[in-house]
């Protein structure tokens, strides 16, 4: 009498079945979504850097002649035969059943000699497939790859190397050209930045000389004087540091290699402009993940080449990095006295209300809108004003009157406050009333209650509002592209030249680094493997960033875990 | 004379303990109290004497008013928007409603424990060392000197002196409410104000606590709330008997506990209400 009848569909409404299946759906549906998104990112990005094999492809023209494809197989499509046949013009009889083609896209590399370097083949028409030993890729400085075999290895134009010494006889060359090629970037990054800072910061003193009147004859002469010395002196310092350069650059090009493409065609490339050579084709797993070290190393560590679509990433690693911990040390401040004010010393009423109504509402707003504000007010208003205050020596070029790293943190900063504000209002009225009472019984003012007991208390409140902040933050780019993002930065914001953090200083940034490359790029199939790597690494970092408050929150919370009962 | 900051004689920091002014008959003296919640009057003018280094204890059904009473002295109403009192109220001569008050200093003249016991979640010395350091610098001996002490008079340091640098938070209820305690002692006030202490405890605790209140009688003045009779007959000297806002009888403990003059308190003490 007392058995649960299963079999009415009424019972099994009010039993509340239902929504445990509605619940675990969405909670599924919410797990596929965010791990189809992220192993798509994944896949696709980490694959770019694998050292495919390199097939030599025979196949046959619409035309009917033979002909010959050397490159990887990045990946294959299946095509309706209506859209072949329209793409194609093909209007040969295909057997009774078959409705789809397949066809390969095919990195042919070789840009500027045998264009293009990407090219689709359908696979009715391929006749063969091999994978010869000898052929290579050949990484270059410009154009891309080049896949070819090794022929020859030359110096000063004369043949030194041929047949079977060729490889080894590259590698000890390459390293050479290497080690000339970071000598020589020590001296454009080091010596040549640093005599080209301080001549600036010499030109710089002369115009503020120039500019202000109080300054005497007589020490103002001899000020100028000074000055010149200086500059004679790293004149001195800077043709030295040219000539060497001038000789490593000339040593830099004395090799080179002539290859032999699939065409027949030599192509001759000069070591300077060869970045690493490698032979897909007869290395085996572990050499191949060798390599993709080092490639996922150069991704990291390297400018980008290209218009972006080569070379690495790493000025927007590092700007992203350095503008989302400059926010957070704009942001947590500014949000944490608001709410303080806002929860603690307000007076309580409609008026308040209203604020914190629109300060929520604040996250609403459209980032862009943000970026014009902060181009508006922070950028031409602010900046400009410091300019004419502090630097006035270097006007009309702007110093901080102009988009930088200083005015985009400042603007997410602001578009992150309400964020820090609610989460930290939210954390002081789960404080118990006892322990504030607790504090003040104890003749503590309200001041002294609040920093000695309140605030540590809040403080895990405080740090979810600033790991939402940085979520939010590290992921915007629209308003980054008014305040200070740009496609190619020469120099990082932060260098050995004092006071070594240039907040004025644009920035790249990875957000916008996957827009740049995805949209404005010339080449997309080229571009599109480092969209996919870019913005895995960004989410990556995001992650990074975020676990690392997460970690700082768990630990304050278990200080003062049990304080909220 | 007014309790001013500046006042050397007020300030607690001084090294002269409580105990050792000179005695005065009464500690607190109330004069017309009568405090409103907005418009709802909840103290109606109450007078009453608080003898010094006596144990007074404050009875009553709830909501008679005897914890708003309490709260008086150290005038932690004034935390709550909307009260409005009205009446006198002297600590050892001294009006503490006068404007020229430093409330801070008034709060470490009378020290408050309160019901649930509210450790900071700081270590147990930083607990007792807090309102030290609220004071100002003291030497470090020096504080660990006045750590140690405050710990032993509200019996405690036996238990956690190996683990003075542990969290607060670890510690049992009745550990807790012994540290509050303690952590009131440290700043060595005249008058200890306890609410309700030990109705969150255990009955062993609660022994432990009103052992402790015996034994700090003798530097303290104590007005104690509760609602436990037994607790009041066996802890308190005086005893007063608040009603819905009046103070009704008050007198010595026995006397009120025996033969009330009230009849009302004698329902009350007898369980006919509350």
């Amino acid at each position: 009498m007392l058995q649960a009848d299963k079999t009415t569909y009424q019972s099994w409404i009010s039993s509340g079945e239902i929504w445990i299946w509605m619940n675990a759906a969405a909670v599924g549906i919410s797990i596929a979504a965010v791990g189809g998104l992220l192993g798509l990112i994944a896949a696709r990005g980490l694959a770019h850097f694998w050292p495919a094999d390199i097939a030599a492809i025979t196949y046959t023209r619409e035309s009917g002649t033979e002909a010959f494809a050397l490159g990887e197989m990045i990946e294959s499509e299946r095509l309706a035969l209506i859209q072949y046949r329209d793409a194609t013009g093909d209007t040969t009889e295909f057997p009774e059943g078959i409705e789809e083609v397949d066809r390969w896209l095919i990195k042919t590399g070789n840009r500027r000699v045998d264009p293009p370097d990407f090219q689709w083949i359908y696979n009715h028409r391929i006749s063969s497939i091999s994978y010869p030993e000898a052929v290579a890729v050949f990484e270059r400085m410009e154009w891309g790859n080049a896949y070819g075999e090794l022929h020859s290895v030359l110096e000063n134009t004369e043949v030194v190397a041929s047949g079977s010494e060729v490889w080894p006889e590259l590698e000890s060359r390459l390293e050479r050209v290497e080690a000339i090629r970071d000598e020589i970037g020590d001296i454009e990054q080091g010596e040549f930045n640093a005599i080209n800072y301080d001549l600036e910061q010499i030109r710089l003193e002369r115009r503020k000389l120039e500019l202000d009147d109080a300054v005497a004859a007589a020490p103002r002469s001899e000020r100028e004087a000074d000055l010149t010395a200086e500059e004679v002196l790293l004149n001195r310092r800077y043709h030295t540091a040219e000539s060497t350069l001038r000789t490593l650059i000339e040593q830099r090009s004395r090799d080179a290699i002539e290859i032999e493409l699939s065409t027949g065609q030599i192509l001759n490339i000069n070591l300077a402009q060869l970045v690493r050579a490698w032979r897909p084709n007869q290395m085996s797993v572990v050499d191949k993940l060798v390599l993709y070290g080092s490639s996922v190393w150069l991704f990291l560590s390297e400018d980008p080449r290209e218009a972006n679509t080569e070379g690495g990433i790493f000025p927007a690693i590092f700007g992203t990095v350095m503008m989302v911990l400059l926010m957070s040390l704009l942001v947590t401040p500014l949000g944490v006295i608001a709410a303080v004010y806002l929860r603690e010393y307000a007076k309580q009423g409609p008026f308040v209300q209203l604020i914190r109504i629109a300060v929520n509402n604040l996250a609403g707003v459209p980032s862009i809108v943000y970026g014009v504000f902060g181009l508006g007010f922070f950028v031409y208003f602010v900046g400009g004003n410091l300019d004419q205050l502090f630097f006035q020596a270097s006007l009309p070029a702007p110093t901080f009157g102009t988009p930088g790293l200083l005015w985009a943190s400042l603007t997410l900063a602001l578009l992150t406050v309400p964020v820090v504000v609610v989460s930290t209002e939210e954390g002081l009225t789960r404080i118990p009333r006892a322990i504030r009472e607790g504090s003040l019984a104890l003749g503590a003012t309200k001041a002294e209650t609040l920093f000695k007991v309140v605030l540590p208390i809040a403080s895990p409140s405080i740090l979810t509002g600033v790991i939402l902040a940085v979520a939010r933050a590290a992921g915007e780019v629209a308003p980054l592209m008014l305040v200070g993002v740009v496609k190619l930065a020469p120099t990082l914001p932060m260098d050995g030249n004092f006071p070594y953090m240039h907040l004025e200083r644009k920035f790249m940034h990875l957000g916008f680094h996957i827009f740049d490359v995805g949209f404005q790029s010339p080449n997309v199939e080229a571009a599109r493997p480092i969209v996919y790597a870019t913005a895995l690494l960004l989410v990556l970092i995001i992650i990074a960033l975020n676990l690392s408050a997460i970690l700082l929150r768990t630990r304050l919370e278990n200080r003062y875990r049990g304080v909220e009962s | 004379m007014v309790l001013k900051a500046s006042d050397p004689l007020n300030n607690s920091t001084n090294a002269t303990p409580a105990h050792a002014q000179p005695a005065l008959e009464r500690s607190l003296l109330v004069e017309d109290l009568s405090l409103y919640y907005g418009d709802q009057q909840a103290l109606i003018d109450v007078n009453l004497d608080i003898p010094q280094k006596q144990v007074t204890a404050f009875i009553g059904p709830s909501g008679c008013g005897k914890s708003t009473l309490l709260r008086c002295f150290n005038r932690m109403n004034d935390l709550i928007d909307g009260v409005r009192t009205t009446g006198r109220i002297l600590l050892e001569g001294h009006e503490i409603f006068a404007p020229e008050v430093d409330v801070a200093q008034l709060r470490r003249r009378v020290g408050m424990v309160f019901q649930r016991p509210n450790p900071f979640p700081k270590s147990i010395y930083e607990n007792v060392a807090y309102g030290l350091r609220i004071q100002g610098t003291h030497p470090k001996t020096e504080t660990d000197e006045i750590v140690e002490w405050a710990l032993r008079s509200a019996a405690l340091w036996d238990e956690v002196k190996d683990r003075l640098k542990e969290s607060a938070l670890g510690l049992s209820g009745g550990q807790q409410q012994r540290l509050v305690i303690a952590r009131a002692v440290a700043v060595k006030p005249s008058v200890l104000l306890l609410d309700e202490p030990a109705s969150a405890l255990d009955p062993i605790s609660t022994l432990k606590i009103e052992e402790l209140i015996h034994q700090l009688k003798s530097d303290y003045t104590i007005v104690i709330v509760t609602h436990n009779m037994q607790q009041a007959a066996r802890v308190s000297d005086n005893t007063a008997f608040l009603y819905l806002g009046e103070l009704i009888e008050v007198g010595k403990t026995q006397d009120v506990f025996t033969n009330p003059s009230q009849s009302r308190t004698e329902d009350y003490i007898t369980g006919r209400y509350g």
